[in-house]
């Protein structure tokens, strides 16, 4: 119940919010229809709708950091948590309350930017009820992520952070923009060390129906995710603590 | 009849003494208030006493319950109005009101009888649907201290509840203050001190973590030797009331 209640109020603060609107589902719709351009005027492999769009899909989890780390910085800094500290809520409501609202958005998310690839010319098949099924994971990594910004940083630092920082590196070490293989190297080995490119690459193996392929990456995701929920975890309970 | 109890309670950060030793008693319907210049410790133990800091020593007993032992009891018994507005501002103040209700576990039926009554109360019938990012300073107090009492608190902390507002939201919030007196026990801090000669049943004076007087606002000012109340504070604090 009370957990619900968080949850509710928490959806209904990322709902409001037009800048989380035109940047969750405005920007990478913006950009599916914008690369699309480009790849019919100049055939680039990387930028064909079945390569491109579960990148994309991906790409706008980062924004969902930058939701969930904001939504948190900014209850703390206003003294909101501190209230809700004093009313008998467990660390668990509030951990659930901040991460479960972002699933659905996650969904809707990469339900809209695949509804816009099929626009584009994506075949439709079961595999893209897959890949919105599977990017779940996945979005769990990125809210993680928000969990442990939040918890440390304040909602400067996280506009820096998780809307600076984090979606470059997102962009910059996935894959969805240029090959990295072509680079190779240690940018290579860091980006195969960090989950960015294994977010990507699964969702690209499921949406091609090579689910054997996508294992291995759905390892590293988990993994991830995981590790970042734990650590997000202590670091938000070590804040509540320090209260 | 005692609300709290407070026995030899003490908080250190590092080599910071923030509230040293401290012991007293407050009345069930009092309004009781804690004054003191920036750094006196009144933060802090409202923090102990509301569970959101834990004490090194010593320990403060609410309607019985123990700040150290009974951390959840107290929590359902108590409510603060952070020094911040501290409101959810993507929602309405209806819906600030009812997340509270939720949270608390109210059912339907009472949830829409509380926000009705805290609407009533604190006069915010006229802003009922507004979002909270778009209410006045004066109308963001309200709600603040509506969002405490809506969980029927026997025990409210009021961390300065009227800094930054005009002299008629002030002049408003205090009439609200006054009505709430004698119903609950009230600890308020504040930094204005005609507001807490004007409002307090009795008045703690801290500097440096320590207590240094506790009275009504006519004995603080017998004992300072003075007519005027802020006078007294400033004679108390810097030592020179003998």
């Amino acid at each position: 119940m009370k957990m619900l209640a968080f949850m509710g109020r928490n959806t209904k603060e990322l709902l409001r919010d037009p800048i989380n609107l035109a940047f969750g589902l405005g920007f990478p719709l913006a950009l599916i229809f914008l690369l699309s351009a480009i790849q019919a005027n100049i055939p680039v492999s990387l930028f064909e709708i079945q390569h491109l769009s579960p990148g994309i899909a991906v790409f706008g989890l980062s924004f969902l950091t930058l939701f969930s780390a904001t939504i948190i910085s900014k209850d703390r800094t206003s003294a909101f948590l501190q209230r809700l500290y004093t009313t008998p809520m467990k660390p668990l409501d509030f951990i659930l309350g901040y991460t479960l609202p972002i699933i659905p958005i996650a969904v809707l998310q990469s339900i809209v930017c695949y509804v816009a690839a099929i626009i584009l010319g994506l075949k439709m098949n079961v595999n893209i009820l897959l890949s919105v099924i599977f990017i779940i994971p996945s979005a769990l990594l990125y809210i993680a992520l928000g969990l442990l910004c939040g918890s440390l940083f304040n909602d400067k630092q996280v506009g820096g952070i998780c809307g600076a920082l984090l979606t470059n590196l997102s962009a910059w070490l996935s894959g969805i923009w240029f090959d990295i293989e072509l680079v190779g190297g240690t940018f290579k080995t860091i980006a195969d060390l960090l989950p960015f490119i294994h977010t990507v690459e699964m969702q690209r193996a499921i949406l091609n129906g090579n689910f054997t392929k996508a294992l291995p990456h759905l390892w590293w995701v988990l993994g991830y995710g995981i590790t970042f929920l734990v650590v997000a975890v202590f670091f938000f309970i070590r804040q509540m603590k320090k209260q | 009849m005692e609300a709290i109890r407070i026995e030899n309670l003490t908080k250190k950060y590092k080599d910071v003494v923030a509230v040293d030793n401290l012991s007293l008693t407050i009345l069930k319907g009092e309004l009781f208030s804690l004054l003191g210049v920036n750094g006196a410790g009144k933060t802090t133990t409202i923090k102990m006493l509301s569970c959101l800091t834990k004490a090194d020593s010593g320990d403060a007993f609410l309607n019985g319950k123990s700040i150290t032992t009974e951390a959840d009891a107290v929590k359902s018994i108590i409510a603060v109005s952070p020094q911040e507005t501290a409101v959810a501002p993507n929602l309405t103040v209806r819906e600030n009101l009812e997340l509270i209700c939720g949270i608390y576990g109210f059912p339907k039926e009472k949830t829409n009888q509380k926000v009705a009554e805290q609407i009533r109360l604190l006069g915010l019938d006229s802003v009922i649907n507004k979002k909270a990012a778009k209410l006045s300073g004066g109308y963001k107090r309200r709600l603040s201290i509506a969002l405490a009492l809506i969980s029927e608190p026997e025990i409210l902390f009021l961390d300065e509840p009227t800094l930054g507002l005009d002299v008629l939201a002030r002049a408003d919030l205090w009439d609200i203050i006054r009505a709430l007196k004698g119903k609950i026990t009230i600890i308020l801090t504040t930094h204005y001190m005609e507001e807490a000669e004007a409002l307090s049943s009795r008045i703690a004076i801290m500097k440096s973590g320590k207590l240094l007087i506790c009275d009504t606002a006519e004995k603080i000012k017998e004992y300072a030797k003075t007519e005027n109340f802020e006078e007294a504070f400033v004679r108390i604090v810097r030592g020179e009331a003998i």
